[in-house]
């Protein structure tokens, strides 16, 4: 079983911060099938179109019939931890400080054995269940989980490593006063979160939620910031950025309205002003701080969290302006992504449908509620997710692009 | 050949019998621009980015770009910022004939009155009452609400919003009318966000300082501060907003002239 994580200590300031390093990044194109799926939370194996063979590691043709026609399918993550070895000694820098380490090989019941990063609760010859997440390096790896969840398993450092459980991390809400914003709050908290710095961009106005979760846990933290003024990011940057283990950028401007039917680009620049700058005033405010402080022990600052639209991906021209904009974020989170690689921070964006909240009054349902968002982020960074989409809006939408992109340009212009 | 007056002004202000006061408040990010309701367009607050400050962007010079509505911070309404101003003659920042940018000022000191209640209302009887005691108000002056409003730092106590809307003091509907007509005022100058009361669209006409006052061709300034510092009666306003094409008002620095002691 393993040992219940203990809540941090307060840094010792004198002491030299351990600087992030990196797992053995390189990886074959093939082998980027796994990190998609990593990204997503799904466990996908390449699978021949021919012979129906699995194989692992991902190579350009089938291991059995020379196939090139392979295709990525949902498989089996069961099989039979055969082999465990814990390694004691390592030159690579980032497992030399992660020591011991504990690997073995699974042979899954799908057919391939395959080595893979093994949990502390895994006995050798018992039953596991394999799940694709993500390195350090942003790459996909293998872990041996227990068939069944044990308790305190996300608490097992070797498996926090690939994670971004908000447990024990100070989590920064950009916009606080917001419905998804106070709803982000709660679910960190419930999730463990040693402390919520809750953003609020507009502080003469009341908004009694919002004082309610200031006055309901000792953990929550108002802070004065609005993310369309860079004075008001670098200021609260230079009181809090060496706290920020977790930043969620709730901060959103959502508007109807298309791009000919307007005489101004006012509302467009109000969009990017606060969806697309908003995000890059945060990040460079707070994005090197976290970066140093990635492999900062077991509170190291570890995710951006970035909340898109599902629409970041397809423009909704009755939201024309705010669309633009979504994209732009997603383009620039991407940028992010890149950037935050060295580190190892992961940023991870979440693509939900319509939200059920004051500028969406008028969308008919299925509408997600923020509190249903809030979960998925918290699942997302406890599963150690890049690309979250959420609710059946934005899961079809994703689906039905594949598919066919131009068939829901054409639906969603009608 | 040149002018004793201004030879005089000179001698005076040098010597300190004349002083200049600041009526602006500091444009910064935080100060606080009209909230109307979200569905309607809204004024830009201040922001500012720093292009470079001696630094691999521009070694030896430091500056920055800014960007606000022309209704930010202290600022002039020209009479084309309302609907009842929009076709008069010279009613655009850039338009309006320069004599106008000096003027006498009265300051109306309602800043008890204020204390206790933020939606006091200026009246006919309160200013027939402030002229017994400081003088008739004279024509082209400009009346100046001393509320002391300014001193409120907070956004949240300077905007003193509730469920129901902003609560700060202004005029009523009759004054403002009553202002021009029998007193032929320049304009009207408050320390809050807008020239009108902070509950000020019951009113009827609703923001009937904005409504008259431009209207009949008057001006507005707004966000002044230090009006604490101004006599009731004999400053001189020196106001001159940015002369923007076809503008509807614009921040400036606003200055008094004042007799020392
Ligand atoms: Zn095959």
């Amino acid at each position: 079983m393993t040992d219940p994580l203990v809540k941090p200590k307060k840094k010792n300031p004198v002491e030299r911060t351990r600087l992030p390093t990196r797992p053995p990044a390189p990886r074959s194109r093939a082998a980027q099938g796994l990190t998609r799926a990593a990204a997503e939370g799904v466990f996908e194996m390449q699978t021949c179109g021919d012979c129906g063979a699995l194989q692992y590691p991902p190579r350009e043709v089938c291991h059995q019939c020379l196939s090139e026609r392979l295709v990525w399918k949902d498989a089996d993550p069961r099989g039979t931890l055969i082999a465990t070895t814990v390694l004691r000694h390592s030159n690579d820098l980032y497992f030399r400080e992660r020591l011991p380490w504990k690997v073995g090989t699974v042979k899954m019941a799908a057919g391939p054995s395959v080595v893979a990063h093994v949990h502390e609760d895994c006995a050798e010859g018992g039953a596991v269940r394999l799940a694709l997440k993500l390195d350090r390096s942003g790459q996909a790896v293998l872990h041996a989980l227990p068939e069944k969840d044990t308790p305190n398993m996300n608490d097992a450092p070797q498996l926090r490593e690939s994670t971004c459980d908000p447990k024990f991390r100070r989590v920064l809400v950009s916009d606080g006063k917001s419905a998804m914003g106070l709803a982000v709050a709660r679910a960190m908290l419930d999730a463990g979160a040693n402390a919520v710095f809750l953003g609020d961009p507009t502080s003469w106005k009341t908004v009694k939620a919002f004082d309610a979760l200031v006055a309901s846990d000792p953990r929550v933290q108002p802070v004065e910031l609005d993310v369309t003024d860079t004075d008001s990011v670098d200021r609260l940057a230079a009181s809090i950025g060496g706290k920020v283990e977790i930043l969620v950028n709730t901060a959103a401007y959502l508007r109807d309205g298309g791009i000919l039917g307007r005489k101004d680009v006012i509302l467009a620049r109000d969009a990017f002003e606060v969806n697309v700058l908003g995000m890059m005033r945060l990040a460079q405010a707070f994005g090197p701080g976290m970066g140093f402080r990635a492999a900062d022990g077991s509170n190291n600052a570890v995710a951006w969290v970035n909340i898109l639209s599902i629409h970041a991906l397809a423009a909704l021209p009755a939201r024309g302006a705010w669309s633009a904009s979504m994209a732009a974020a997603l383009s620039a989170a991407q940028t992010l992504r890149a950037e935050f690689a060295g580190a190892g921070v992961r940023v991870m964006n979440v693509f939900p449908g319509p939200i059920d909240e004051e500028w969406e009054q008028l969308t008919p349902p299925p509408k997600l509620a923020p509190a249903a968002v809030a979960k998925a982020i918290v699942q997302g960074l406890q599963g150690g997710l890049e690309d979250v989409y959420v609710g059946d809006i934005a899961e079809e939408l994703r689906t039905r692009l594949r598919e066919n992109h131009k068939a829901v340009e054409r639906e969603l212009g009608q | 050949m040149s002018n004793p007056v201004l030879a005089q002004f000179m001698t005076e202000f040098l010597a300190g019998r004349l002083r200049l006061v600041d009526l602006t408040q500091t444009l910064a990010p935080e100060f606080p621009t009209i909230v109307l309701p979200p569905e309607f367009g809204q004024a830009w607050p201040f922001r500012i980015e720093e292009i470079s400050r001696y630094d691999e962007r521009g070694p030896a010079w430091y500056w920055n770009n800014f960007s606000m509505s022309e209704h930010t911070g202290t600022h002039f309404d020209a009479p084309v910022h309302w609907v009842s101003g929009k076709d008069l003659p010279d009613n655009t920042v850039d338009s309006i004939p320069v004599e106008n940018f000096i003027a006498a000022a009265c300051v109306i000191d309602v800043s008890a009155e204020s204390a206790e209640n933020p939606d006091f209302l200026l009246t006919i009887d309160y200013v027939k009452r402030w002229e017994e005691q400081h003088g008739r108000i004279p024509e082209r002056a400009w009346v100046l609400l001393r509320t002391d409003w300014s001193k409120r730092v907070t956004p949240k106590e300077y905007l003193n919003m509730a469920e129901d809307g902003a609560h700060s003091p202004g005029p009523d509907a009759e004054v403002v009318p009553w202002l021009i007509r029998e007193r032929n005022v320049h304009g009207f100058g408050t320390e809050s966000v807008g020239t009108d009361a902070g509950q000020a669209h019951h009113l009827n006409p609703p923001y009937p300082c904005h409504y008259f006052m431009h209207g009949n061709n008057r001006y507005g300034l707004q966000c002044l501060t230090n009006l604490d510092q101004l006599p009731p009666q004999g400053a001189l306003i020196f106001a001159a907003p940015l002369k923007i094409r076809n503008g509807s008002g614009s921040p400036l620095r606003v200055m008094a002239i004042v007799t020392n002691g």
